[in-house]
């Protein structure tokens, strides 16, 4: 690697990091969003259980 | 659930545009490394996400300091969503220097002691969320997260240092004029700006982050009040 002349050919690599990076963020924003997403229907159903009991 | 507050929805925003412009500087402004290639252009991420692994974790043993004086429940909220945030990003950090390290050390795994103290950190903080879950009372769960994340931090010096205290093969980027550093990594000056911007981009978008785990937490502690309430109102 130190001997040539132009630099290696590793772009393969990078773009696998870049996949690695983005996706891996892109999984945590995701997961948080369904975690939300579960939290708020849960939240309706409560509220629903509560008014069919005053009923 | 409360509607966004108007400074989270000004965060995203912020975070958004920087993100994208960190990309064009690291992808596109950034020249070329002339040995490595473009493999080189994964550093300018690979560095940030170490770096908001490690202020997570600083930000987790602060709350743990300030839960532990003060006993308010907020500061365990702080700690819990710091650490998550903090293992997704160290996890980060971990593999993408693997995929960096392929062609350039031609291995993706070496027993480097960067590479093995960042490893160990990423495991202490994964222990940490597992052991939390085992814990039915609050108070007691809020004690011994803050207790374990200021124990725990003793990892993130560790892990920074490796690289001046052991003989190893890991670049020193910051402060490689030290004649202490046994690497050294040389940037152009846009390669800095790149680098520089991405540090910048990557503490907003651990900020922003911070910020809607803690919503979610207070969402989460809500549902669980109202399941005890209704439990115990004879539903």
């Amino acid at each position: 690697m130190f001997l040539q002349e132009a630099p290696a050919d590793t772009l393969s690599y990078m773009i696998l990091g870049y996949i690695v990076i983005l996706g891996t963020m892109a999984l945590f924003v995701v997961r948080l969003a369904l975690r939300f997403r579960g939290l708020r229907r849960d939240l309706e159903l409560l509220d629903e259980l509560e008014r069919s009991e005053k009923r | 659930m409360d509607p966004m507050p108007k400074g989270l929805k000004a965060l995203n925003a912020v975070t958004g545009v920087l993100f994208v412009v960190a990309l064009y500087l690291v992808l596109f402004y950034a020249p070329r490394e002339a040995v490595m290639g473009e493999v080189q252009r994964v550093f300018y991420f690979h560095v940030a996400a170490g770096w908001v692994g490690a202020l997570a974790f600083i930000v987790a043993a602060v709350s743990g300091v300030v839960y532990l004086a003060r006993g308010d429940h907020r500061w365990d909220r702080v700690g819990l969503a710091s650490v998550e945030i903090g293992i997704a990003f160290t996890l980060i950090n971990i593999i993408s220097g693997s995929i960096w390290a392929r062609p350039v050390w031609n291995t993706w795994w070496t027993w480097d002691p960067r590479l093995v103290t960042a490893t160990v950190m990423e495991l202490i903080y994964i222990a940490y969320v597992m052991l939390r879950q085992g814990i039915e009372d609050p108070d007691r769960r809020a004690r011994f997260g803050a207790v374990y994340a200021i124990v725990g931090f003793l990892s993130v010096p560790l892990t920074f240092l490796s690289i001046r205290i052991f003989r190893t093969i890991h670049p020193v980027v910051i402060g490689s004029s030290d004649p202490t550093a046994q690497g050294t990594f040389d940037m152009t000056p846009k390669m800095l700006t790149a680098f520089m911007f991405s540090l910048l981009t990557f503490t907003f978008i651990y900020a922003t982050l911070l910020w809607h785990r803690l919503r979610l937490e207070v969402l989460s502690e809500r549902v669980e009040r109202r399941k005890i309430d209704l439990t115990a109102g004879g539903l």
